[in-house]
């Protein structure tokens, strides 16, 4: 697989190490979440067979974190987002 | 029709004329007392129990494709009980118990070989860790011994001894470990289970459930809707694709592990061989090819392939340990998927719609489970209540804190 990186173009995927799903970004606030809200961000996944926005660290490279549409079927990467930017555009980080 | 030697021999005189299937191919019938969806190694492990064991015999297993379509026709067939942690090690021992009696048991010859499991060891600490280990082995009932470098020389001359960076310090070994051949463990089960009533539907795949009021009714499938009592999901690498069709979530990733065999050698390897410094293991096969993998591919996949890093990663590691290696052609390799969990050990359980059961989570470990996975989760399904050897396989252990754990790297399936 070839991540094209916003920054750099196109990487080997070897790379990269991959986190897993891209929702991790969205950790609820540990100072107001429920148990059950907690549990299901830490441990539950959808796991589809299909277009999958998951999160990929350049850790031989630029170090910079990605959020990397793929597809679990066929292997595609169909887009490649700078993480920050996703998290912000999602009101994570100021 | 049973077989036996005599039986071989009446057919070799009367030109093999008298050669049944070993399995009927039944169309499925409206309702069953209980569907099994998958017919992997665990759905049928699991229907023959229920017929044999527990009287269950309205029984169906549904298998969208062929029988051995799945994992339990791609692993590279190793079978051992050297877990550490109690809600794992006593079911693997279990499990192997159930091997060393299953041919006699289901009739079949699945080539159980109890060749040994060399674990190698590469620094002290390593040691100390696999001395632990063997010592909660014992404690279940199972087989450990420590080896020191010189016995492994005798056994192994081959490896790379002497490594500078990995020089193997000592080694855990369980004699009792070895190798299966797998998809004779499908067509074993599948023959018990069909002898006593089961029905085996292939190309039937589940497409979904029939829930009214938090019960599960039956399942609808490609060959029309089904009506039971009880329906167990079964499905190994697909189970999050499953239980998506009844609103369920699951603690669980898809991931791809890859499998190589090599050309045909003579007989050198004794029996299976693990690299405690890299990822991994070979051994060798009753036709001669050398069968070794690895890690897995380390992304959510369903394609059944993986990537070429992996392969490099794989040889790199076979090379380190066994330079030998690099002498034999390599003759195929394909890929799996399966269900890595998020504790890197199974589930077999009820889940919050009645009637409706889960065994999942195998990650690269449950071929080994096969009998014990079946056995217990006919147990399950019959009496309502869990196996004392599996009891710890919740599906709500997380929430518990009651994580199974036994690489301790936390909720990071690729990493199990
Ligand atoms: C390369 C590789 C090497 C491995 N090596 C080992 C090893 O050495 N030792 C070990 O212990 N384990 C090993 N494993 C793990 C082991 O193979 C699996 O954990 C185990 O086989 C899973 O259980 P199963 O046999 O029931 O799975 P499967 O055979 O995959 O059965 C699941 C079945 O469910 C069917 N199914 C899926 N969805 C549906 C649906 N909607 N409707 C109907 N049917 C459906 C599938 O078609 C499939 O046949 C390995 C795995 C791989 C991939």
């Amino acid at each position: 697989m070839i991540i094209d990186h916003p920054l750099l173009g196109p990487r080997d995927a070897a790379e990269f190490v991959v986190l897993g799903d891209a929702s991790l970004i969205d950790r609820p606030d540990g100072m107001t979440a429920t148990v059950e809200e907690m549990h299901d961000y830490a441990y539950l996944r959808d796991n589809p067979a299909g277009d999958h926005r998951e999160l990929w660290y350049h850790e031989q490279g630029d170090r910079s974190w990605l959020v990397v549409t793929r597809s679990t079927l066929t292997h595609e990467v169909i887009k490649v987002e700078l993480a920050r930017n996703v998290a912000r555009a999602q009101g994570r980080s100021r | 029709m049973r077989y036996s030697a005599l039986r071989i021999l009446k057919e070799g005189l009367t030109g093999n004329r008298g050669w049944q299937p070993a399995w009927r191919e039944p169309e499925p019938k409206p309702e069953y007392d209980i569907v099994i969806i998958g017919g992997g190694g665990h759905g049928l492990a699991t229907a023959y129990y229920l017929a044999k064991e527990f009287g269950e015999r309205n029984v169906a297993v549904l298998e969208k494709g062929w029988l051995g379509s799945g994992n339990i026709g791609r692993n590279t067939t190793i079978i051992r009980s050297n877990y550490l942690l109690e809600g794992n090690q006593p079911f693997y021992e279990f499990s192997l118990k159930l091997w060393e009696g299953l041919e006699q048991d289901f009739n079949y010859n699945a080539m159980v070989s109890q060749r040994g499991i060399l674990n190698l060891c590469h620094s002290d600490p390593q040691r100390d860790a696999f001395v632990r280990r063997g010592n909660a082995m014992r404690l279940s009932g199972a087989d450990a011994v420590i080896l020191g470098p010189d016995e492994i020389r005798k056994m192994c001359p081959y490896l790379d001894h002497e490594s500078a960076r990995f020089p193997i310090t000592g080694a855990l070994w369980q004699p009792r470990g070895g190798t299966v051949r797998h998809d004779a463990v499908a067509w074993g089960y599948a023959r018990g289970a069909d002898r006593r009533g089961v029905d085996i539907v292939q190309n039937c795949e589940v497409t979904g459930f029939d829930i009214k009021d938090g019960r599960c009714l039956g399942v609808e499938t490609t060959k029309g809707p089904i009506k039971a009592k009880k329906v167990a999901m079964c499905a190994a690498g697909s189970s999050s694709r499953v239980a998506a069709l009844a609103g369920l979530r699951l603690p669980i990733e898809s991931h791809v592990l890859q499998a190589f065999v090599s050309e045909g050698l003579k007989p050198v390897l004794p029996g299976v061989i693990t690299f405690g410094a890299g990822h991994f293991y070979v051994s060798q096969s009753d036709k001669g090819g050398l069968v070794f993998g690895g890690d897995i591919d380390g992304y959510n996949t369903y394609a059944q392939r993986g990537n070429l890093p992996v392969v490099e990663d794989v040889c790199e590691g076979g090379m380190a340990i066994m330079p030998m290696i690099g002498r034999a052609r390599l003759l195929r390799m394909w890929g799996g998927v399966m269900d890595m969990s998020m504790d890197g050990s199974p589930f077999i359980d009820r889940t919050h719609v009645e009637g409706l059961y889960l065994n999942a989570g195998w990650c690269y470990g449950g071929f080994k489970a096969t009998p014990a996975s079946g056995y217990c989760y006919a147990h399950l399904l019959a009496s309502g209540q869990p196996h004392e050897t599996a009891r710890f396989f919740r599906l709500d252990r997380f929430r518990q804190g009651a994580m199974i754990d036994e690489k301790g790297v936390g909720a990071q399936p690729n990493l199990h």
